[in-house]
């Protein structure tokens, strides 16, 4: 087998310059757990199925565990590290809380991050359009009501702000 | 995994020269089938070369000849494109019907045909719309119709070595509209178990002049159906010309029997989305948006 050299990958990561060695075959989500020690971010399948590893590359929305660590050369990555400000929840990670949406935790990082870029782009999305913009972010706990009432509740916070 | 090389060129050139030297160097778009394949051990490759820095893949234009698509350009920057989606909102509903948000940030049409899985949802609407492949080698550029395109199941007309470049939509006559369905056993998330794609031509008084339809998931490859847009040539698209396409389109199917449906059901379910796809593109002539 040939040699395998690790790659230099110099990225931004919720606007701070990072940099990283990783293999050839290494997937972003992987890179950010275990090089960067950045595990908000979970992996449930690894497959592009459940949504628990979505973050943002170049602001699209993306499963981490189908991008490989090195494309994130000179891109920009934001993770759910990224989105609580000065110690302050974002009101989507608050409105999970009062509406208890989230149990084991394990989808809620993917949930945060896929439903700000939503409301980023629509600020007051129906019922419909945030179950169909989740549709990819599985939860095996809450059944799911209770995530879709605290992300339509912090949209009308935010536009109420 | 043997991957060994991970590269990123910048120039076409450059990624013709990675990619030369056989199937173990492998091309990477969005990479939602490619490193899915790779992970569940379907393959194996030691060098992927990633073609989302080459500005060619990644271009997007839109003007009086038609769309020309780079065939790395994510699924969300099409969908979310007004005048592309007013257009051809046919094929900007197949591609958008890819996965989830998060995948849609990443797949594109020209990975949908370059995996070539008989099911591909964009393939059918690209046959409709009578899409052209680029394709480019070290031995020089070459242009395949969308229909031509796949050769069987994972297979296509593509050398080792080879991209695929760009994929180009030549811009509709008026009155002109296209749609996509297909019919998938859960509601959301998953693979095509038919798929049919239509474009129509209308005169001004209602009668269609051209047509093409083309049907997903029930044969090896989409297959384009002569028959079925005969069926709609010359008629008015009363119900009985709807139903004639839909029976050509049930007598060209040639599906298999899986899990997800049997042959029988998707036989008669190509007839009803063609028959369906073929109402709602008239809707969309009649009362453009
Ligand atoms: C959760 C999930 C849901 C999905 N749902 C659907 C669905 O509903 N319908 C559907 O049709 N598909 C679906 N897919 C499959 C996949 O997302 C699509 O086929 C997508 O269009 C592939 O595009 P990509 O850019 O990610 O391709 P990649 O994975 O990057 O590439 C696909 C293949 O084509 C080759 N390739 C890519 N680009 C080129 C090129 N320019 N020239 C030559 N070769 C190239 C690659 O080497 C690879 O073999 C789904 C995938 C996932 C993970
Ligand atoms: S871990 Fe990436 S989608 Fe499930
Ligand atoms: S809270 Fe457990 S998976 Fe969603």
């Amino acid at each position: 087998m040939m040699q395998v050299r690790k790659i230099h990958v110099s990225t931004t990561v919720n606007g701070e310059p990072r940099e990283f060695l990783c293999e050839p075959g290494q997937v972003l989500s992987d890179a950010l757990r275990n090089n960067l020690e950045m595990t908000g971010t979970k992996e449930g399948c690894t497959t592009g199925d459940c949504g628990a590893c979505s973050v943002l590359l170049d602001d699209a929305l993306v499963c981490s565990c189908l991008v490989l660590a090195a494309e994130a050369e000179g891109r920009r990555v934001a993770t759910i590290e990224g989105v609580a400000q000065d110690g302050r929840l974002h009101p989507i990670q608050q409105q999970l809380l009062e509406h208890a949406g989230l149990q084991c935790g394990i989808c809620t990082p993917g949930v945060v991050v896929a439903a700000k870029a939503l409301l980023e782009e629509n600020p007051d999305p129906s019922e419909e359009e945030v179950r169909f913009w989740l549709a990819g972010n599985l939860c095996r706990c809450t059944g799911y009501d209770k995530i879709i009432l605290a992300v339509l509740a912090a949209a009308s916070e935010i536009r109420g702000a | 995994m043997s991957l060994v090389q991970y590269s990123a060129p910048s120039t076409l050139a450059e990624a013709l020269q990675a990619l030369a030297g056989g199937a173990a160097n492998r091309p990477l778009a969005g990479g939602t089938d490619l490193l899915v394949q790779v992970k569940l051990g379907l393959r194996d490759p030691q060098h992927i070369v990633d073609l989302k820095r080459i500005p060619e893949l990644t271009a997007l234009t839109l003007d009086d000849n038609g769309l020309r698509l780079g065939a790395a350009v994510p699924g969300a920057i099409v969908t979310t494109n007004r005048e592309i989606a007013r257009i051809y909102p046919g094929f900007t509903e197949a591609l958008g019907l890819i996965g989830s948000s998060q995948v849609q940030g990443r797949c594109s049409a020209g990975g949908n045909l370059c995996n070539a899985s008989p099911a591909a949802d964009c393939v059918p609407a690209l046959i409709v719309n009578r899409a052209t492949c680029h394709i480019a080698g070290l031995g020089g550029e070459r242009t395949v119709a969308a229909e031509d395109f796949t050769t069987g199941p994972g297979t296509h007309c593509l050398e080792d070595g080879e991209i695929l470049v760009s994929l180009e939509l030549p811009r509709p006559a008026p009155r002109t509209a296209d749609a996509y369905l297909r019919m998938i056993p859960r509601t959301e998330m998953d693979i095509a178990i038919v798929g049919a794609g239509v474009a129509l031509t209308l005169d001004e008084s209602g009668v269609c002049t051209d047509a093409r339809v083309a049907i997903g998931a029930v044969a090896p490859t989409a297959l384009l159906v002569p028959g079925a847009a005969a069926a709609l040539i010359g008629t008015t698209l009363d119900e009985d010309s709807l139903r004639n396409a839909g029976y050509a389109a049930s007598g060209a199917a040639v599906p298999i029997t899986d899990k997800r449906g049997t042959a029988d059901y998707r036989r008669k379910v190509v007839g009803v989305l063609v028959r369906r796809a073929a109402a709602i593109a008239r809707s969309r002539i009649e009362q453009p948006t």
